[in-house]
């Protein structure tokens, strides 16, 4: 045999292996016991969450999903799953998360577009294991064949094209196990964030899952968050999912910045708390000499906006996960605040304060 | 050999076996390495950091129960975070019984330390900076206590912070002690906060020396039950370079110990001196509010038996040099500004009082100052000495 044929012979083996490989991973499924159990497995191919590591094609029962309105995370784009294992279904609450039975899995890439195709920096997960949920970031190698667990987080420059166009380079940050924490924080307990019933219901995804039987229930008065960019939404509905989203996993009475007083959930009713004429309360050099977190009628006056202007971190609002302003987010909140009726007009909102 | 666990409460799940000490030293990979240890960290754990700088990228946190986190000294082990490209605080601390001690923060681009929630958190030897002096660039605050039960500060520096050096939050039972606060706009604050000892510390060249704040539509109201006492307030003549919009923005410079509203506060066998507005300030809280938890008016404050050297030289305040020039160069060491009830104050020390009489939030311009007794008032018993869990104090030996 001649070295040709006998290479042909070994390269055509050694594919049947890979093939015969990937076959046993689609039958194996996903590894319910690197969920489950303890520990934190080195790499993110051990929890067969894809049966092909490269092009992520995800494995049974892991259902991608999207949200009306995402966290913002330096333009990066996200590829979600969920899994729930067999035989379980998530219950419907109209309020919260979705809850998701022990043995459940949120599984979540970041990455950019690169050379015109999706280059996976990190995937974070979110394990639903009996003691409570845990959350853990894995770090892809350059090739894109696997991601290694990175408990201490790590920084990543990445060059990339935002949506008006610009090229940015920026130190992309990978959270450590206690920044994942530092959001997904309810009462001290990891918990996740997005997969709450009003952001994922756009008609169709809610559906989908109660048909597939991961979702118990799904009554016709579901509760919907518009998306933020939608334009045909009214303003104050897409700014305040935008808050809801990207602030208020903090800026609740129960999350991490429960001690400023600013509440940016869904349901605050206390305009005070919403932050209408309120006060800084540690804002430090964040109030960037505004008196208020909203001036009503006025972006320019406002800390919020301040705050999201800026990429120091000694200012910058969320305080982690984000090198980049957004934008487009900057214009839909100042829009809607012009819009407000400044205090002490005839419209006004009726929460008193005194400016200095 | 099983640890003893002194906090029944303390679920421990697969304890391990022996407390262990991880060791950090200085050089390539220290925050990976740093925050790895913060991480990896078990109940129990010892934390050591090398003597040497560490250059941090971003801010390190500890989420794990019961560890101490020691370096070789405020001066040898040095984290700096002139580098930092992320999070909110150089550490951030979320957990329980933890110990820090004998390290120092230097340049973090938001908060020093802040502890969260963190009950029986002890502060020892540690030094938090900002190296190029008060700057409205600095984080706001140095040591940032918050959310928390059982507060123990002890011998720790702190200079530069935009807002306060060591800002006690929302807190209750906590003791401030031996500590030196130099260069921020304020030195000491205890915010919103029940049963605080704050005694034996140095305050100097700050805006304001040592302010007790209860403010509105917080989580954590009600401030009050607090004793500010043998402390060393002296030459607090740094201009106030906190961003506006704080409430320490309107400390006037060379303010020494500022009550404004609470309960039950005693300040008491101080040295009082080089304050150029006043040594003490007793105020209401100026600005309108919509909180109906809330009492702006500060009650029950007694102020005795402290030493007074200069004051009011150079009063911050609108129309101040006329008045002092009206009391003959100097105002009054001690300023009431007239709200609240009379009653309710006792100022026994041996010097004049100057009460402005103002109406609750009213403007400073209409304010009509006066000598005033409040030596006569009734203020309320003094609180009890605040009394920490023994396993603390023994962390802070």
């Amino acid at each position: 045999m001649n070295l040709a044929r006998r290479l042909a012979i070994i390269v055509s083996a050694a594919a049947a292996l890979v093939i015969l490989g990937a076959a046993m991973e689609d039958a194996r499924g996903v590894n319910d016991a690197a969920i489950t159990g303890e520990g934190y497995p080195a790499t993110l191919s051990e929890f067969h969450l894809f049966t092909d590591m490269a092009t992520r094609a995800p494995a049974a029962r892991v259902t991608p999903y999207t949200l009306n309105t995402p966290l913002f995370s330096d333009y990066a784009e996200k590829q979600r799953y969920l899994y729930v294992p067999g035989g379980k279904a998530a219950a419907y609450d109209p309020d919260k998360v979705i809850d998701l039975p022990v043995g459940s899995a949120l599984v979540k890439t970041f990455g950019y577009q690169q050379a015109g195709r999706f280059k996976a920096l990190e995937t974070r997960l979110l394990l639903h294991r009996a003691s409570g949920w845990v959350a853990i970031p894995y770090v892809w190698n350059a090739d894109g064949t696997d991601a290694v667990l990175k408990r201490a987080g790590t920084r990543i420059p990445v060059t990339f094209t935002d949506p008006s166009g610009t090229i940015r380079t920026i130190s992309y940050s990978v959270p450590n196990q206690n920044q994942c924490k530092d959001c997904h924080a309810l009462s001290g307990a990891v918990t996740p964030i997005g997969p709450k019933i009003r952001n994922l219901n756009d008609g169709k995804q809610l559906q989908a899952l109660l048909k597939a039987g991961m979702l118990d229930r799904l009554p016709t008065d579901a509760p919907r968050l518009a998306r933020w960019d939608d334009a045909a939404a009214p303003l104050a509905d897409r700014a305040r999912a935008y808050l809801e989203t990207n602030c208020a996993h903090c800026h609740n009475p129960n999350g991490a910045a429960s001690n400023s007083g600013l509440y940016l959930d869904w349901h605050q009713a206390d305009l005070n708390a919403r932050g209408i004429l309120k006060h800084p309360v540690a804002a430090g050099r964040g109030s960037g000499s505004n008196e208020f977190d909203i001036d009503p009628g006025h972006p320019e006056r406002s800390i919020l906006i301040f705050r999201m202007e800026s990429a120091d971190p000694g200012i910058a609002m969320p305080e982690l996960g984000r090198a980049t302003v957004h934008a487009e987010a900057i214009d839909l909140l100042t829009r809607w605040i012009a819009e407000m009726p400044p205090a002490g007009t005839p419209a006004d909102i009726g929460v008193k304060a005194t400016r200095n | 050999m099983k640890p003893i666990l002194p906090f029944a409460a303390l679920a421990i799940i697969a304890s391990p076996a022996l407390a262990k000490t991880i060791t950090v030293a200085p050089g390539p990979d220290a925050q990976s390495r740093l925050q790895g240890a913060l991480i990896e960290a078990a109940p129990g754990d010892v934390i050591e950091i090398g003597a040497g700088r560490f250059d941090l990228t971003d801010g390190l946190s500890l989420d794990v129960n019961k560890v101490i986190v020691r370096g070789a000294g405020p001066d040898k082990t040095v984290l700096s975070f002139k580098g930092q490209l992320g999070a909110g605080e150089g550490l951030l601390v979320t957990s329980d019984d933890v110990v820090l001690r004998g390290f120092a923060v230097e340049d973090s681009k938001g908060d020093g330390i802040k502890t969260k929630g963190a009950d029986r958190i002890v502060y020892k030897n540690v030094r938090v900076e900002w190296t190029g002096g008060p700057k409205e660039t600095n984080g706001a605050y140095g040591i940032y206590p918050v959310e928390s039960s059982d507060v123990l500060i002890d011998s720790v520096i702190v200079k530069g912070a935009s807002d306060a050096g060591i800002y006690v939050g929302q807190s209750k039972r906590i003791i401030v002690r031996n500590s030196r606060a130099e260069g921020n706009v304020a030195g000491i604050e205890i915010e919103n906060s029940r049963n605080a000892d704050v005694y034996g510390n140095t305050a100097t060249h700050n805006t304001g020396g040592i302010l007790v704040f209860d403010l509105p539509n917080l989580p954590v109201m009600g401030g009050g039950d607090i004793r500010v006492f043998k402390n060393m307030v002296v030459d607090n003549d740094t201009p106030n370079f906190a961003p506006k919009g704080n409430i320490v923005a309107t400390v006037p410079t060379g303010t020494g110990v500022l009550v404004m509203a609470n309960d039950n506060v005693h300040v008491f066998d101080n040295d009082l001196s080089g304050n150029g507005t006043a040594n003490v300030m007793i105020i209401s809280y100026p600005k309108a509010f919509t909180d109906k938890r809330y009492n702006p008016l500060p009650r029950g404050i007694a102020v005795g038996g402290n030493r007074h050297g200069k004051a009011g030289f150079a009063p911050q305040l609108p129309g101040g040099a006329q008045l002092a020039a009206a009391f003959g160069g100097s105002l009054p060491p001690i300023l009431w500004d007239g709200s609240g009830d009379k009653a309710g104050l006792a100022v026994t020390d041996k010097v004049t009082v100057l009460g402005l009489g103002l109406a609750l939030a009213a403007p400073p311009e209409t304010a009509k100052p006066a000598p005033v007794d409040l030596s006569t008032g009734t203020a309320m018993p003094q609180p009890a000495r605040v009394v920490l869990p023994e396993a603390m104090e023994a962390a802070a030996r």
